[in-house]
Parts: structure tokens; C-alpha cells; sequence
């Protein structure tokens, strides 16, 4: 005979220690299984778009760290390419190739935090986090070489990069480069085939290729769900069309596969890195921009393939100094509208897995 | 390379009765009519050499004069683009049929419009405040907002 149970109402955060960030769920569960869930998000939101339209295009640039600050010289590339598309800036040859480099390191960073958490999640406490900690923090170090920031970067300009890089900085990224391919297997030896990451991680959480399309998902969550659609190849930008590398996609779009295509990501990124680095050509880094400059009355979209997904900005100009307009199209913030059905069905504790394989940063959701 | 869609190419594809709803063509997308804008994504959804069906971001933006909505829509297979604008000129009680029975993408970006800039999207299943809470005074994204600076 079937037990009688009854609906009951059940709070997830704001501050849970897996919602990474201020984020809270409202769950409607029937015993353990999920009946239905109501994102509730917000707590997080600065109102960055409202103050973009009080600051000059430059002043914006360090707000722009702010969105996704566990990406931040992605945020950075995809903000100033769009203002130098609209105010048609020209960028030297030598900087968009450190542009390159330094967004593709924020990847390794970005998609370690997203695998090493999601472990976090799944009960692993802490042990594999700390392994990837120790890679992030060699990048960081690299980072700080080159801005002295570990954090929040503001490296970019409108016409290249802050500044040159140091001469100790290319011998660091050769050496980090040359012991990572070592270290993501430690991970996988740990992780891939670990019997508790496969039983909790396999077809949980299925995203399928309609739904992810339907509703808007974008980077590794769609590529897992088997869409080939990466933004550096199909609308090549920068230098990423004179660069070999392959898009790793899934077949199953679950929690397993969305894990796997970031870590095959990682050595894609590396391929990325070490060619950038043999082709990077000398010459100036920065061409000369006014503090304050006039865009002729326009608006441009420009997008990059961020670490979340697509990252877009669509900048309105009036012809004054300042934008008219800038919205942030937000990959974490879209990939979230598929929450719902992703978690209605399933148990509690492995709505925790699925929502952290989604890889979500509220900086960039509440913007 | 995502190519822009030609313009004049969807207007001539478009059925007798969804081409009189296109306002303007002009640099940066299609214009059209407010009330059609679903039967216009529908028909480009699906329409072979269009299949438009990936809803990549929806704008708002006041422009005091109106409200625009952009909406951007891919085609992954085709791999290229088209953009779509309302335009809405009532400033009290702005509507527009939402997207969401198309996309499920379009449903947490119009209620974030919603929250901003206080634009009605008829048929949405959930339209209240994303990132305000219940009870915040005004639409702040609108430019005569006044944020008390």
C-alpha cells in the first residue's frame, strides 16, 4: 500500500552553502521528490545597466569585473570589443593576442571553480577543490604579474591592454603550461571514473538538445545537450580563427556530461594558450584612445564565448560621452531558465548536483 | 561567420498578411508591428531557409519616445541572425504579446524587462518583479526614473 503524503513547502538559501552565492529556491516537495521549484534571485542586483548610464565608456570598465568576478578579463574582452566595434577603435596585433591568452586562462580558472564546486556539491568536501585551487592560484599569480590585481582585473583598454607583458611573465605561463596537462589527469584518475561521481552524476539531471535550444542555454550546458555551438568558431572573433582547437560536446546533457565537456575544455584552452603564445608577434599593446570619446549615435551587439556561455553586450550610443544603453546579455542568468524542468522530478539532494552543474555566478545572474 | 539575414529577403519570404505587419527595415533589424511579433517568430521559427530557433537576448530600452524591445534570434543550424524590434509608444501601460509558448528563453528576460523598465508582456505565465522586490517604487531602467543622486 502506497504511504499518504502530503505537499510541504521547503526554503533553499538565500545563503545555503551550495546556491554559490545568494540565490534561494523554493521547493515544493513530496517527500524527497522535487514537484515544483520557484527560482527567487535579486539579492545581488547593483543596478550595474542604470549605472552604466551615469558613467563615461571608460568609467563603465571596471563595473564590467563586477558582473561574472570569476571571469573577469572575459567580462572585460566582451565590453571593450563592443565599444571599439561601435567607436571604431583599431587594437594591435600583439594585444589581441594577450587578450587571448589572458581570456583563455580566465576559462581554466573559471571552469576549475565550476568542476572543483561541483564536487563540493556532491559531497566530495573540500579535497578535489583544493586541487584545482592550487592550479587557479598559479594563474592568479600570473594575472598579478601583468595588473597586479588577483581578483578584479581591469586589464583591458579600448585599443589593447593595460600594460605590455613582464619579461618574467612568459617563463611562468611556459611552466604552468607544461605541468597542467599533468594535473588534469591527477583529476580525472581521481574523479572520471570514481563509482559515486557516476552514480549521482549520470543521467541526472537531463537537459535534452530541444529544451536546452528552447530555452536560451547556452556554452558548456548546451554543448553538453550534444549542440556543437561554440561563439570562437561559429562567429570567430579576435584571433580565434587562425587558432586549432576542437568543441567538446556531450551526447546526454546530464550532470555528468555537462562535468565532462569543462574539463575537456581545460586542455582545449591549454592548445589555445600554448599557440597564442608561438605566435605572439611584437609591437605596441595599446593604441592611443581619449579618456572620454564620442561614438557617433548607434547601437552594435557584441558577443564573445564566455566561460558561462554567451556573453553579449548590446551598447546604445546617443553620440554623447556617455552610453545611452548597455544590457548585459548574461549567460548564467539564462542558462537558469531551464532550472525548473531540469529539477522537477528529481530528489533533493540531487537538485544540489544539478543546480551546480548548471555553474552559475550571481554577480552576473543579479547584475 | 554568423551572417546578418538579409532584410529584404525575410520581407519577400514573409505570407501576404505578416508582411504588412513589418514597420521598417532599418540597419540594426526588422520593425514590427507589436501586436504581430509572435506570429512573426513563429512563421520564422520554422520557415525552411529561416529556422530562426534560438532566442539569443531580448533588450529593452527607453528611448523616451518608445520603448524598443530587441529581440536577437539565431538559427544554430544555418548559423546566422536576425533582429526583430517593437516599438511602443504608450508610456502608461506598455504591452506586448510575450514570446515565452516559442522560446522558455524568453521568460525569465521579459520579466527582468518587466521589473526594469515596467513593460506588460501579455501570456507570460509569471509576470511579476525578478530582481526588485514586490512594492519597488518605479521602473528603473525608464529615463525618467529619478534615483535620488
Amino acid at each position: 500500500m502506497a504511504i499518504k503524503t502530503e505537499p510541504m513547502f521547503l526554503n533553499l538559501g538565500p545563503v545555503h552553502p551550495s546556491t554559490h552565492g545568494v540565490f534561494r529556491m523554493r521547493a515544493l516537495v513530496d517527500g524527497e521528490v522535487i514537484t515544483d521549484i520557484e527560482p527567487v534571485f535579486g539579492y545581488l542586483h547593483r543596478g550595474i545597466e542604470k549605472l552604466a548610464e551615469g558613467k563615461s565608456y571608460r568609467q563603465f570598465l571596471p563595473l564590467s569585473d563586477r558582473l561574472d568576478y570569476v571571469s573577469s578579463m572575459n567580462n572585460n574582452m566582451a565590453y571593450v570589443m563592443a565599444v571599439e566595434k561601435l567607436a571604431g577603435i583599431e587594437v594591435p596585433q600583439r594585444a589581441e593576442y594577450i587578450r587571448v591568452i589572458m581570456a583563455e586562462l580566465q576559462r581554466i580558472i573559471a571552469h576549475l571553480l565550476a568542476i572543483g564546486s561541483f564536487f563540493n556539491d556532491m559531497g566530495t568536501f573540500f579535497t578535489p577543490f583544493f586541487y584545482m585551487f592550487i592550479q587557479k592560484e598559479k594563474i592568479t599569480d600570473l594575472f598579478e604579474m601583468v595588473c597586479g590585481q588577483r581578483l578584479l582585473y581591469n586589464y583591458m583598454r579600448f585599443g589593447g591592454v593595460s600594460h605590455d607583458l613582464p619579461p618574467e611573465f612568459i617563463p611562468a605561463l611556459t611552466r604552468f603550461l607544461d605541468e597542467m596537462p599533468a594535473e588534469i589527469k591527477k583529476y580525472e584518475r581521481l574523479l572520471a571514473e570514481n563509482e559515486i561521481v557516476l552514480a549521482r552524476s549520470k543521467n541526472v539531471g537531463v537537459l535534452t538538445r530541444e529544451m536546452a535550444i528552447n530555452a536560451s542555454a547556452a556554452g558548456p550546458v548546451l554543448r553538453a545537450s550534444g549542440v556543437n555551438w561554440d561563439i570562437r568558431k561559429d562567429d570567430p572573433y579576435s584571433i580565434y580563427d587562425r587558432l586549432d582547437f576542437t568543441v567538446p560536446t556531450g551526447t546526454n546533457g546530464d550532470c555528468y556530461d555537462r562535468y565532462r565537456v569543462r574539463v575537456e575544455e581545460l586542455t582545449q584552452s591549454l592548445n589555445i594558450i600554448r599557440q597564442a603564445v608561438d605566435g605572439l608577434p611584437k609591437g605596441k599593446v595599446l593604441n592611443p584612445v581619449p579618456l572620454r570619446f564620442r561614438p557617433s549615435s548607434g547601437e552594435v551587439y557584441s558577443h564573445i564565448e564566455g566561460n558561462k556561455g554567451e556573453l553579449g553586450f548590446h551598447v546604445i550610443s546617443d553620440g554623447s560621452d556617455k552610453p545611452y544603453r548597455i544590457h548585459v546579455r548574461a549567460p548564467s542568468f539564462i542558462n537558469l531558465t531551464a532550472l525548473r524542468n531540469m529539477l522537477i522530478g528529481w530528489k533533493l539532494a540531487d537538485a544540489i548536483i544539478i543546480f551546480g552543474s548548471i555553474d552559475i555566478c550571481l554577480g552576473e545572474v543579479d547584475r | 561567420m554568423t551572417v546578418e539575414l538579409e532584410y529584404n529577403r525575410i520581407v519577400e519570404a514573409l505570407p501576404q498578411d505578416l508582411a504588412s505587419c513589418v514597420i521598417a527595415v532599418e540597419n540594426h533589424g526588422l520593425v514590427i508591428q507589436p501586436e504581430r511579433i509572435a506570429d512573426i517568430a513563429a512563421f520564422l521559427k520554422v520557415e525552411p531557409g529561416m529556422e530562426l530557433d534560438y532566442l539569443c537576448s531580448v533588450t529593452g530600452i527607453d528611448y523616451i519616445r518608445y520603448f524598443e524591445i530587441d529581440y536577437l534570434l539565431y538559427s544554430l543550424k544555418l548559423n546566422h541572425r536576425l533582429t526583430l524590434k517593437v516599438r511602443l509608444t504608450d508610456r502608461s501601460e506598455p504591452t506586448v504579446p510575450s514570446l515565452t509558448g516559442l522560446w522558455l528563453g524568453a521568460e525569465l528576460q521579459e520579466r527582468e524587462i518587466f521589473d526594469l523598465l515596467g513593460i506588460n508582456f501579455s501570456g507570460h505565465p509569471g509576470m511579476k518583479r525578478i530582481f526588485l522586490w514586490e512594492g519597488f517604487p518605479g521602473h528603473p531602467l525608464r529615463k525618467d526614473y529619478s534615483h535620488g543622486h
